[in-house]
């Protein structure tokens, strides 16, 4: 892909004895959705805050667009689309009202803002609440006006902290689908934090890991797992059960555990809950099926488990305590 | 500043019979209209300040205590200015200014009522300018657009002045017409410029008031806080400063023979540390202005007075005389918004 959009060198902010953000390196591709992930309080709105000039970092540099949010806010503010966190609009305004003011607050002419604002009312979905105070609106529909606010300026980065707190599931969804929406229709790189595992796994093309103030590992779903789970990348589940053929004189159980054993890849073989749990390094999956089908053993069903952005969240979690 | 009278005009709904019918749903700020201009961002920021602070119901409330306020004080003042022309007095001439400073003794006149719910009407329109962005998370959304931060601070200043000043020339003018209604004697120019001078200064001490209570607005999270703290001091200056003044003064009375220039001296000191007060410098300048007989806002000696021919002074020696209470009050205006515009900058902006 292109160029680094957003690009993170060494960049630390400290609050002081408190080191919010440790020297963190980082860099975004053009038209890329990443996630930025981590428990509550690891530097991820801090980092967001540095990239909009809304904190000054205690040391390193940021670069957005190519340009230093600390020296040139307003450039950076003009190219950057950014949904705080719990978004918040002027309850005795419209929706309509909040989005005019935000539109002319980027320099828009009136009938520009008007035009501009309609469009992206219907875009989000909230044409029928246009008239409604933002008092009266649900969070979700605040998320949305937020979504359509943030758009208004045509950015080129859309920054998002945490745009799914507080929405019910299937809003959750709506919302992603949108945000991903855009990103692929406009080109627009989308850099979003989360603490929920689910929504980033559904829509990023690169996870950042992010623990207490450091990044500790980034790249896309394979890539992590293949750095965490280096050794046993696939596990592959099988639920079987037994009729009571003997096969030389064993037990189907034992006689497949030596068979699969023996497959190769294979690194363990584990009793599961309904048959085994087979650990190996690379996807065995039509031996493994061939070999219980000969085996005479029925088989219920057999599962490939790909490691989900959970088991790698844990992962790092229990690495992180180790580590101190 | 044309935006500033559009938006000034449309919040009070005039715009719909201005613009027409095709835009006469858009009610409210300039900034709605679907027209061709770019208006700039900070005049944006006044237009909806504006806007809001006059549709709101503290702003309703206000205008009904002082409008009031406004007309006992003219109730009073109508009917006892016959009474307050005396025969020989230097401002016999100043019919007019009387409107704004007699008193029954039992209803205060206008300028001690301006001086009294000034301080509260700044403070009102104040405390919560900062704290209520950040209260409804609206604060790191509208600094996240194009615009320096401290516009919203500055356009947030300039819009509560605004409607103070037009309040106030408003209520001066009213006055000054019910005025003219009833005496029946229009004011001389140097009796209407004296008026034009008293609001000013007037918005000067409100924009001392209202200027503090941002501060407390940047510094302090709860507006119910910020509103205490403006409130506790605009009661400390009004009610127990000058009784802490007496205090400590009555330990420093000069005894027995005590020569005019210790007395001078006494009284001198005791005036400066009132002067301290903004509320005092307030009335001192309110009074000069609208009383032209008064010569001096200190002691004058014996020497000082001998020869001298009661008479009023002319508006510029007058000014001349306030001159230094004038700058005081501006003086603190702007170091209570230094104080704020500092503090304000080097804020992080968190979203809650």
């Amino acid at each position: 892909m292109g160029e680094n959009i957003i690009e993170l060198v060494n960049l630390t902010k400290k609050y002081g004895d408190f080191t919010a953000v440790d020297s963190l390196n980082l860099s975004i591709k053009k038209g890329e959705v990443f996630g930025l992930l981590g428990p509550n309080g690891a530097g991820k709105s801090t980092t967001i805050l540095m990239l909009l000039g809304l904190t000054e970092p205690t040391s390193g540099s940021v670069k957005v667009c190519g340009i230093d949010p600390v020296t040139k806010p307003i450039e950076v503010k003009k190219r950057v689309g950014y949904l705080p966190e719990d978004v918040g609009f002027y309850s005795q305004m419209t929706g309509w009202e909040n989005l005019m003011f935000t539109a002319r607050l980027n320099s828009l002419t009136g009938s520009e803002s008007a035009r501009k604002v309609d469009s992206l009312l219907e875009r989000v979905g909230l044409q029928n609440a246009r008239n409604k105070k933002t008092g009266e609106y649900s969070r979700g529909m605040l998320q949305r006006l937020g979504l359509a606010e943030v758009l208004i300026k045509n950015p080129e980065v859309i920054i998002l902290d945490e745009p799914t707190l507080g929405i019910d599931p299937a809003g959750m969804v709506e919302l992603l689908q949108l945000i991903v929406r855009l990103s692929r229709e406009g080109g627009i790189t989308v850099l979003f934090s989360s603490h929920y595992l689910h929504q980033v796994q559904e829509v990023c093309d690169r996870v950042g890991i992010f623990v207490g103030g450091k990044l500790i590992a980034e790249g896309n779903l394979q890539e992590l797992s293949q750095k965490l789970f280096t050794g046993s990348p696939y596990v592959i589940e099988v639920g079987l059960f037994y009729d009571n053929i003997n096969y030389e004189n064993k037990k189907p159980e034992e006689w497949l555990f030596e068979t699969l054993k023996k497959i190769e890849g294979v690194i363990k073989v584990k009793p599961g809950r309904n048959g085994f749990d087979i650990e190996c390094m690379r996807d065995a999956t039509p031996e493994i099926a061939r070999a219980i089908v000969e085996s005479g053993a029925g088989l219920h069903y057999l599962n490939k488990k790909e490691y989900g952005l959970d088991e790698i969240y844990y992962r790092y979690f229990e690495g992180g305590k180790n580590h101190e | 500043m044309n935006n500033q009278e559009g938006a000034a005009c449309s919040s009070v709904g005039m715009s719909a019979e201005k613009s027409g019918k095709l835009f006469s749903h858009f009610k409210g700020p300039a900034f709605y209209k679907p027209d061709n201009r770019v208006i700039h961002p900070f005049n944006v920021i006044v237009q909806k300040e504006i806007s809001d602070q006059v549709r709101s119901w503290r702003f309703v409330i206000l205008v009904i205590i002082i409008s009031l306020t406004c007309l006992g004080s003219m109730y009073t003042a109508l009917s006892n200015i016959k009474d307050a022309i005396k025969p020989n007095d230097p401002e016999g001439t100043f019919l007019f200014l009387k409107i704004f400073t007699v008193s029954d003794g039992i209803m205060p006149s206008f300028v001690v009522f301006i001086g009294f719910l000034g301080p509260l009407l700044g403070i009102s329109l104040g405390f919560d300018t900062i704290n209520s962005e950040q209260n409804n998370r609206t604060l790191s959304r509208i600094l996240s657009q194009p615009i320096h931060r401290d516009y919203l601070l500055n356009a947030k200043f300039v819009a509560a002045l605004t409607v103070i000043s037009v309040m106030f020339f408003a209520l001066g003018f009213l006055v000054m017409g019910f005025g003219l209604i009833t005496i029946g004697i229009p004011p001389t120019p140097d009796e209407f410029l004296r008026i034009i001078f008293f609001i000013i200064i007037s918005i000067v001490y409100v924009a001392f008031w209202l200027n503090l209570s941002i501060f407390f607005s940047v510094i302090f999270r709860q507006p119910a806080t910020s509103a205490l703290s403006g409130i506790a001091i605009w009661l400390f200056f009004s009610v127990f400063y000058s009784m802490i003044v007496d205090l400590i003064m009555k330990g420093m009375v000069p005894q027995g023979l005590a020569t005019e220039n210790q007395v001078i001296n006494f009284e001198m000191m005791r005036l400066n540390l009132l002067r301290l007060s903004p509320s005092e410098l307030f009335s001192d300048a309110t009074t000069t202005l609208l009383m032209p007989g008064v010569r001096s806002l200190g002691p004058l000696s014996m020497i000082q007075l001998i020869g001298t021919i009661p008479g009023p002074l002319p508006l510029g020696q007058s000014l001349l005389l306030v001159w230094p209470q004038i700058t005081g009050l501006i003086a603190g205006t702007i170091i209570c918004f230094i104080l704020s515009y500092v503090f304000f900058m080097r804020k992080e902006i968190r979203s809650r």
